[in-house]
This record gives structure tokens, sequence and C-alpha cells, in this order.
């Protein structure tokens, strides 16, 4: 199994997360993660699924993706050719005692505290799914009550972007 | 890494603004808008029933002058007769349903259709706009429900949306790989005023169907035609879609190639013609079946490498390269590995290949293949299509369907049902011509044939057209007959009576021991007859005739070709015992195939 990263660009219209999750579901294909979006044109939203399959089913995938007909267009990011991204919010125990110690974790992953209270803080942090790991191993001492992450978001490095000709076929069609 | 998928070479313009000749522009309520929207669109029949909440579209529609609306007796009917309608013209085939039950009762024509590419609307009404989502009465989400069966589909809840989702439904249903597509309205908008404007701009910037192939891969598949030894052509229902009998033809002519037909293409290729060694795949042709397994080229087009057609897929014709064409670019390389992919519509595919291959006969010479075709007349001769006369006394159900052929002949229309009688349909009867053969494919749904056989009997008024069906079958879908009866649609329905489930029957008898759990149907000779068909035929207002001898079948055929102003049901009392044959069984490598039971073709030794 290899992980792969896919930019879905989709019309912005009622049902069309189903219809993709959906598609999956039914060819049997495991969604890692799933961030949906607007996107810089209002008819346009991005769906950002990261699968785990070999390249041969990943094919047929994308196939079957393409022919749903709200999808105006997908692409596959490399992960070294992009920046990919998670956002991570955990509420960690932090009483007198320990907060020192949270906020020294907190600072070497330069994550940041949202919220305080006197027994927990609530910390926020961004990056890779590695990082976010590691960060989580050096709080969970300290005893974690909460934790919500969202999906992979991607973007291609460079100046092109790929919402560009998607749109002419929006504004033409 | 780019785009994973393949970069289409032409994209059709079909969805470009067409020029407007006559502008239409009328203030009318969205009920009278799905009415305008279809007859604008060209629509002349509409197979269907009301409830609820298509009531409001009912009414304008008893006005149209354009619209025939057929009243069927149980929406399933209606679906498949709108799937037999498109089936015999190649036309659009429209049904309709109310909510709720209406529309679930459509699940299974939309499944059907969705399997066998059949260019299908269904519209059905929907509770009114602020009923959604609250378990109103006869409330089902449709959409949802339907979502991964058909090949698009449209909730409506804005009046003015109506004409242009219409409008994208039919072109969407029609162009590319066809499907159904479904358009679900609510009640509301069909109440609500709003203006009806046609033509209409289509608004789909995903759906962009590659027809022209790239002239690159017809080359390179030419190529590979012009130096096979051992060459077939696999042709799929996509040439009967696509409408590329006449081109096909010619390449067969060209490339001096074997060539089989799929159960979805029978008649793409005459029967008669001497290069045709018949269908392929589990109860195929031994010399169709042998052919795939020992080419060195199959040339696919318009086929899907079916489980049915390849038996175990890791075995399937271990030697020979790929060349694949298809409409549809995910059924490229979906089951089998393609040597030479070739995305387009088939038409256009073959016309294209033909003069790329004479190019390459021109400079590489034409290929040897004489050996190749003296092996397979070799099968020809030892394996041919038969069937051995029953034990019990009773009607050989192959006979009579043969029978059936011979005296309807090839301008008939076929249309059946699913099980022993569909495959002895599919291999006994001669096809020289497209659309003349109608059945279902992909999904095998049982009850397919009568109300199939009536949708194609309105499309091809002129044509006769036969359902063949099994006693199991019809009494699934047999209630469309009071529909052919009081609308003027004199079907003829051969039904092969065997008194059972009779595939089901066969696979008991030779994988469960003759345990023959469940299959008895009690409606065949020395039975209790229930029901009666011929009773049941003259109660639905049919002619009703019992052919239980070898020397009624002829005149009992005759004298249904005969009676024009009411539909006839012809009750075969079949033997139970028959068996189709040729069979691959299920999962089994197709070297496996069975001539008969417990006679394998023995091969020779690979060189």
């Amino acid at each position: 199994m290899s992980r792969h990263t896919l930019s879905v660009l989709v019309e912005d219209k009622p049902g069309v997360l189903t219809r993709v999750a959906g598609l999956f579901a039914r060819r049997a294909f495991n969604i890692q993660s799933l961030a949906v979006g607007p996107t810089e044109h209002e008819e346009i939203s991005r769906i950002t699924v990261v699968v785990d399959v070999e390249d041969h089913p990943l094919e047929q995938v994308t196939k079957q993706l393409n022919k749903l007909v709200h999808v105006i267009k997908i692409v596959e990011l490399d992960p070294e050719a992009s920046v990919q991204r998670e956002l991570l919010l955990v509420k960690v125990k932090a009483d007198p005692t320990t907060r020192s110690g949270v906020l020294e974790v907190v600072e070497l992953f330069r994550a940041k505290v949202v919220d305080v209270v006197p027994d927990t803080v609530v910390v926020e942090a961004t990056g890779t799914g590695a990082k976010l790991e590691a960060l989580l191993t050096a709080l969970e001492p300290y005893g974690i009550r909460e934790i919500v992450k969202s999906g992979t978001l991607a973007v291609g490095r460079g100046s092109r972007s790929i919402t560009d000709r998607a749109l002419e076929r929006v504004r033409s069609a | 890494m780019g785009q994973p998928n393949p970069t289409p070479a032409h994209v059709a313009a079909r969805t470009a603004p067409r020029p407007v000749e006559h502008r239409v522009e009328e203030q009318v309520t969205g009920a009278q808008s799905i009415v305008r929207s279809l007859e604008e669109i060209g629509v002349d029949t509409v197979f269907g029933i009301p409830g609820g909440a298509i009531l409001p579209t009912y009414d304008p529609l008893m006005d149209s002058q354009k619209l025939r609306h057929i009243l069927v007796r149980h929406e399933q009917g209606g679906g498949h007769a709108a799937s037999g309608y498109a089936h015999a013209t190649g036309r659009v085939g429209v049904t309709m349903a109310t909510s709720g039950p209406g529309a679930t009762n459509l699940v299974t024509p939309l499944a059907d259709a969705n399997m066998d590419s059949v260019p299908m609307v269904a519209i059905t009404g929907q509770v009114a706009g602020p009923a959604i989502g609250t378990d109103a009465f006869q409330e089902a989400d449709i959409v949802g429900i339907t979502m991964p069966i058909t090949k698009h589909s449209y909730l409506v809840k804005d009046a003015d949306d109506i004409p242009r989702t219409i409008a994208e439904a039919f072109h969407i249903a029609s162009t590319g790989r066809p499907g159904p597509v479904l358009v679900d309205i609510a009640k509301s908008a069909m109440q609500a005023r709003t203006t009806f404007s046609w033509p209409q701009q289509l608004t789909l910037p995903g759906y962009h169907p590659v027809t022209k192939p790239h002239a690159k891969q017809i080359r390179e598949a030419a190529k590979l035609l012009a130096t096979a030894r051992r060459p077939v052509l696999y042709v799929g229902g996509g040439a009967v879609r696509s409408g590329a009998a006449a081109e096909l033809r010619r390449l067969v002519d060209v490339s001096g190639a074997a060539v089989v037909t799929t159960l979805m293409a029978r008649g793409a290729v005459p029967d008669s013609h001497p290069q045709h060694l018949g269908m392929p795949g589990m109860h195929g042709t031994v010399p169709a079946v042998a052919a795939l397994q020992k080419a060195d080229l199959i040339v696919a087009l318009g086929a899907r490498f079916d489980d049915r057609v390849t038996g175990k897929l890791s075995s399937f014709a271990p030697h020979a390269a790929i060349v694949h064409a298809d409409i549809d670019p995910a059924e490229i390389g979906k089951n089998r590995a393609v040597d030479v992919p070739i995305v387009g519509d088939l038409r256009e595919v073959v016309a294209d290949l033909v003069p790329a291959l004479e190019a390459e006969h021109d400079k590489v010479g034409r290929p040897d293949i004489e050996a190749w075709w003296h092996q397979i007349d070799t099968w020809r001769e030892t394996y041919p299509l038969g069937y051995s006369s029953t034990d019990d006394g009773h009607l050989a159900p192959q006979s009579v369907i043969s029978r059936l052929g011979e005296i309807v002949g090839p301008d008939g229309i076929y249309v059946a049902g699913v099980g022993q009688h569909q495959m002895w349909a599919a291999q006994f009867i001669r096809y020289e011509r497209p659309n003349t053969w109608i059945n279902s494919g992909g999904l095998g749904t049982m009850g397919y044939s009568i109300p199939a056989a009536m949708g194609a009997k309105v499309g091809e008024p002129d044509r006769d057209v036969w359902a063949i069906d099994g006693d199991g079958c019809f009494q699934m879908t047999n209630q469309e007959l009071a529909t052919c009866a009081i609308n003027d649609i004199p079907i003829k329905v051969a039904l092969i009576n065997n008194s059972s489930l009779g595939m089901v029957r066969q696979w008991q008898t030779l994988f469960y021991n003759e345990r023959y759990s469940n299959t008895d149907l009690h409606t065949g000779h020395g039975t209790a007859r229930i029901p009666d068909f011929v009773k049941l035929a003259e109660a639905y207002g049919c002619v009703g005739i019992r052919v239980e001898h070898e020397n009624e079948v002829d005149a009992a055929i005759k004298k249904a070709q005969e009676i024009d102003d009411r539909p006839v049901v012809v009750d075969f009392t079949v033997s139970r015992d028959a068996m189709v044959w040729p069979m691959v069984a299920a999962g089994v490598s197709n070297d496996d195939i069975q001539y008969a039971r417990g006679i394998s073709p023995a091969w020779e030794r690979e060189d």
C-alpha cells in the first residue's frame, strides 16, 4: 500500500461530497482523510482526499471519480512537490504544577495555546501528520482530554495554480 | 506527478451552445414546464404511473399532442419498458413515477440500465420542497438511493431549473457511455409559476466524453492487428450502442480476424458471417471461448472483460496482447491489463481503424492466419452448438427457440428475461442486425422481458416483437400484458415453461447433488398449473396457446405471427431437465469449458 493525496476540484453543488465519498466506499477504497472547502473561485470547491492504495486501483478510482459529472479535475499531489498540512486542536491537562512543562512542549513544536482554564489548556498546531504525532506523544504524559484533527490540506509548490484551467471550463460552460 | 487519468485526446464540444433558430418563452407552471421540455426534446413516449407527488405533471400531460403516455401497471414495468424502447430505437427511453414507493420501484430498472449502458431518463415526483427531510408521506430520498446506480441524478426544487435540468439529463443519458439519469422534482416546483424557455444552455463543466480516438493509438492497434497470427475481435455492447455495425463489418472483412459477439452484442456482426464464431463466455460456443483463450491478439471493442466472459481472470487468454477500445476510460485496464488503450466512440474508433489497417497491410502485407483458421475450423467441426433430445418426452426448449428464430427471421426483435431461456435465445437464434436482441445482461434482471418487449414494440411498431420468457421471469412482470392489451401493443410471448427456476435448477443438478431446493414452480405438464398461463393470457385480453408436442410448435408460432390485434402468449411446456451447454462453471478457467455434461474438449498441446 502507498499513500496518495488527490486534489479533486468539484462544482459547488448539493450532494457532491456524498457522490465522491460514496464512490470510494462503493469501490472499496479506504479514505485516510478528507477535507473540503471553498477555493478562490466561488463556483469551485476543493476536496483533498488521502488514500492508501496501490497504483493500479488508484488509477481505477481516479477514472471512476472523473466520471462523476460534478468532478471537474483531479490532480495527484506528490508529497515532494507539494505542501501538506493538518490542523490539530488538543485539550491537555495543565495545572499550576505541570503547566510550565506543557508550555515548553508547545514552544518546542511552535504550536500555540488558544484557551486556558485553571486545569487545562487547548493547544493549536499545524504541520505534517508526523509532526503532529510527535507533538501528541510529547503531550501524552500530561494527560490528553480531547483531540480534534482536520484532514490533510495540500497545495502544489511553485507558481502554478490547478484551479485556473478548471475555472475556464466552468466559465465557458 | 501530474494527472493520473488519461488526458483526453479530443474533447467533444457537445455542450457548446447550439445556434438558436427559434426561441420559446412562455409563462407556465413547473408541471407545464416539464411537459414542454419533454416535447421540445422530441420525446414521443413516456411509460409511467401517476401518484400524489407527480400529479400536477399528469394534468398538462393529458393535453399534450406530442407525448404519448402509456399507463403501466407497475413502475418496474415502466422502467424496463423505457429500457426496451431505448434498446430497440437507440433513443432515450423515458419513464415517470411518483415519490416514495413509485420511485423505489424504479430502482431495479435504473440499476439494470446502468449496468447495460441504456440511455434512459426517469422523472419522479418528490414531496413538496418544505416537506423534504421531514419523513413526509411517500417521501424517499430517491436521489440518495439511486446515486450508485445512475449515471447522474438531479433534485429540482426551483421551477426555474426544470428546463435546463431536463435538457442536461437527456444530454448526459445519451452521450458518452449512455446510462440512466434520474430527475427528481419537488411537487412544489411543479405547482409554482415559472418561465419556460427553450433551447437551454447546458452547464456541465465536468462532463466531456471523449469520442474521437487518438490517432497514435489507432496506428498502434493497426500494427498489432496487421501482424497477429491468431487475432480475435471481441465485440461488446458498445458496438451496438454506438451504431458501429457497418464500420465493424468492414473491419471484420479487412482484418480477416475471427470475431466473437458477447451477450450484449449479439447482432452487431451478422451470425451468418463466416468469420463469426458466436458468443464467448460462460455459455459461449467452444470455438468462441477457445479462440479467445488461444489468441495472440484480442481487440476488445466496446466490451468490458466481464467475469461471465473471462471465466477465471488470471487464466483468461494468457498469450494475448490486448487492444481495448471503449468510450469509458474507466473500463480500460479495469479487469485486464492493456497493451493499446483507445478511448473513443466505437463507431469512430472502428471507422479510423479500417484505413489504418489497410495502410499497414500495404506496408507489411497481410498476416498469415491460415493455420489459425484451420485450427478454428477444426473446433467448429468438432464442437458445433447443439443439444440432445429430451429423455422425458417433453419438448426440447432449444428446438422451440430455434424454430422461433427460423420462422420469425432476422427482422423480428427478440427480448429475453434471465436464465436458461435467455442463454438458449442468445445461442440458437441467428441475429443478423443490431438492436434485434434485447436482454438484461449485466444485472441479470428476471422479469425484464415482458415490459421491455412492450417498450420495444412501441418503439418499433412495424416489427414482430417476441418476448422469450421463462415461467419464473414471467410471473414477476406479466401484469404488463394488461398494458399491452389495452394500449394496442401486440407483443408475442414465447413462454419456455419448464415448471421451474431453470438456471438455478441446472446449478442444483450440477453443483448441489440434485437437491432441488425451492426451484419447483408447478406451472408445467402434470402439475397443478398454478397459474394456468393460457387462462391468465385470456384474462389479460390476450390470446393464449398451449403447446406440448413437437408437431404443434410451428403451427403455434405461425398462428401467433398472424395475430396482430392483441398480444399472444404461447405456453411451450418443455422438459425441465434440459440444460444450457457449453458451460464454464463460475470461477473456473475457460480452458475447462464443458461442451456437454462431463465432456471437455481435448486441447492440442501448445507449441
